[in-house]
């Protein structure tokens, strides 16, 4: 490694092709970006799955051409006027839409997966830590409300650092919020999946997250309740390595399924089929 | 415990304390002295209590002699039957429950345990629910529903544990389960935020028809502390986060959080806690007989459009229903 890395800083850069490789975070291993994109950004070398953005997983689930996105124009609201030591929220929200080009931290809409016609949610970390806020929580019902008029399944996909602060106690009531839109899908007998993405956490992972009808993780997810480090400081002991991963989850009874980004479409559409016996 | 902007409180009441021992023979003005004190104590209490900022509001609602959940059933019941166990794991020792009459009202009644001596206090976690406390809570509502019983929940936690073991064992599931399910129950449910709203810890039995609110609680999604470790990258300067993030029963009313605050005697709940209790009693009374008017299936209607409500963003053409 040692000898790797001196020899890789006195190559000029320009001897590489730009753009031609990527690096995976965690093994560090170089890929074709070509080879590396078309697998959504899996590693091959040690399945690490990276984060993506909202539009390439709805690009990976959704057949081509059938989605169409709703109440695409919310956007966060500041019911608070909160202000920081770095500025306001307003700011930094607006920030975060000319970054993203999102409007909000989840997209909803409907679409087909093989063929099955679902109501998808899909939350983008890059939006303010993927934070549960109003127009968040609003979406998300509303996106619930959807499949209960139209009688399909609801599927979430969920990337959340847990509830936005800027909104305070009214994202915080967000939780509630979407639980109860929930409810409604459950007392339907409609099938709410839900698809837990890396990371999961605070505010997110305790609603609507962890009570789907299935829980399904992809690998080596990090999810949980409270953070390692603040949960650390409040036990005063080290925790192992593979704490809050899928894998650990899974162990513990949470999860019905790890899946493999790759076979997560198929795999929704088979379940689909057991869960949708009554309405369809 | 002494709160920072109560001391000249502190000074008088001290100060009629040394009066009282002395003898009104020998001290013929006395009665007047100590008269003119008491007079000048309710009028700065006033003062102090009309200008409190949310950070000292956050420490009255901590406060060591603030009544506690333990304080609140034996000043409001005339019976109680604490049911233990969520029959998975364990008994909590931080969230509690049991069959309660408040008045003539048989209730469920579930609330957090803080303890006050230090022994108590760790008995109880320090008020900071496990899963398997808020498992133990839903199994109760379901109970409760089962019988036809109202729900009365009473909110005074710092947060959900924050443990090893309380991951292990789904503190996030627990917590989103009793949101889905109190969403659904055929009973109404009355929460009273009486301390430390403190964020899904507090929500994870906060579901309700009714919140009620005491004057100086607090409820927020964020510790001050924690949120200005984070935002302000300085934990010391939680009163501007406090002050940010709107967490006084006076804000949460105005945002349409909820829906009646409880109003505690001159100098706060660690002052007159009987008052406190008997005036959180009545307005838990006052609550429970209009809310066992309305059929089951409008109460759920109407629990389902209050929290869709709150935060909404966007207009909607419809209501839908069920």
């Amino acid at each position: 490694m040692g000898w790797f890395k001196r020899s890789a800083r006195k190559t000029p850069q320009n001897e590489i092709p730009e753009g031609l490789f990527a690096v995976c975070p965690r093994c560090k291993a170089h890929i074709y970006k070509d080879e590396y994109e078309s697998a959504f950004k899996v590693c091959p070398k040690c399945n690490h799955h990276e984060r993506l953005t909202a539009a390439e997983r709805i690009e990976l689930i959704v057949d081509k051409g059938t989605f169409r996105e709703f109440n695409s124009e919310i956007k966060p609201n500041d019911p608070l006027d909160f202000k920081d030591a770095k500025g306001s929220y307003r700011q930094k929200a607006e920030d975060a839409i000319a970054k993203t080009g999102l409007n909000e931290a989840v997209v909803t809409g409907s679409g087909d997966i093989n063929g099955t016609r679902a109501v998808i949610a899909v939350m983008d970390f890059r939006f303010l830590g993927g934070s549960l806020a109003s127009a968040t929580g609003e979406k998300i019902l509303l996106a619930s409300e959807h499949a209960l008029r139209m009688k399909r399944a609801l599927l979430i996909f969920s990337a959340s650092g847990g509830a936005r602060m800027h909104e305070g106690i009214v994202s915080l009531m967000q939780m509630a919020k979407t639980c109860a839109g929930i409810a409604r899908l459950d007392r339907a007998g409609l099938p709410y999946i839900s698809i837990m993405t890396d990371p999961t956490y605070g505010g997110v992972s305790a609603s609507f997250a962890t009570v789907g009808d299935l829980n399904i993780a992809e690998p080596g997810a990090l999810i949980g309740f409270a953070g390692r480090r603040v949960i650390e400081q409040t036990i005063k002991e080290k925790l192992p390595d593979d704490f809050q991963t899928a894998e650990y989850l899974l162990e513990h009874g949470f999860l019905d399924s790890i899946v493999n980004r790759g076979e997560m479409k198929d795999y929704l559409h088979r379940v689909l089929q057991y869960s949708l016996g009554k309405k369809v | 415990m002494n709160l920072e902007f109560e001391n000249e409180l502190a000074e008088i009441e001290e100060r009629i304390a040394e009066l009282s021992k002395l003898d009104s023979k020998e001290h013929p003005q006395l009665n007047k002295d100590i008269g003119a004190l008491r007079r000048k104590m309710k009028s700065l209490t006033r003062r102090i209590y009309e200008n409190l900022t949310p950070w000292d509001t956050v420490r009255i609602a901590r406060h060591h002699d603030r009544p506690l959940f333990k304080d609140f059933i034996a000043g409001m019941c005339s019976d109680f039957i604490e049911l233990h166990g969520d029959r998975r794991c364990g008994d909590d020792k931080a969230l509690i429950g049991g069959f309660a009459t408040i008045d003539k009202h048989r209730v469920m009644l579930i609330g957090m345990v803080k303890g006050r001596t230090v022994d108590e206090k760790v008995h109880h976690n320090f008020g900071m629910p496990n899963p398997e406390g808020y498992r133990k809570a839903l199994r109760l509502m379901k109970l409760a529903e089962k019988y036809g019983l109202p729900i009365v929940c009473m909110v005074d936690t710092p947060a959900a544990y924050p443990g090893r073991e309380a991951e292990e064992r789904g503190q996030a599931e627990a917590i989103a389960r009793n949101l889905t399910e109190m969403a659904g129950l055929e009973v109404p449910i009355v929460v009273v935020i009486t301390g430390e709203g403190g964020s899904g810890g507090a929500l994870g039995i906060a579901v309700g028809d009714a919140i009620l609110m005491l004057r100086y609680a607090v409820y927020s999604v964020i510790p001050p502390e924690g949120c200005a470790a984070i935002l302000w990258r300085d934990a010391e300067r939680a009163p501007e986060a406090a002050d940010a993030l709107k967490i006084t029963a006076e804000s949460l009313l105005d945002l349409g959080i909820i829906d009646q605050i409880i109003d505690e005697p001159p100098g706060g709940a660690h002052r007159d806690p009987e008052t406190t209790i008997e005036r959180t009693r009545e307005a838990v009374v006052e609550t429970l007989q209009r809310l066992k008017r309305q059929s089951t299936a409008r109460l759920r209607d109407n629990r389902y459009d209050k929290f869709a409500r709150m935060g909404r963003v966007k207009k909607r053409r419809s209501k839908s229903s069920k």
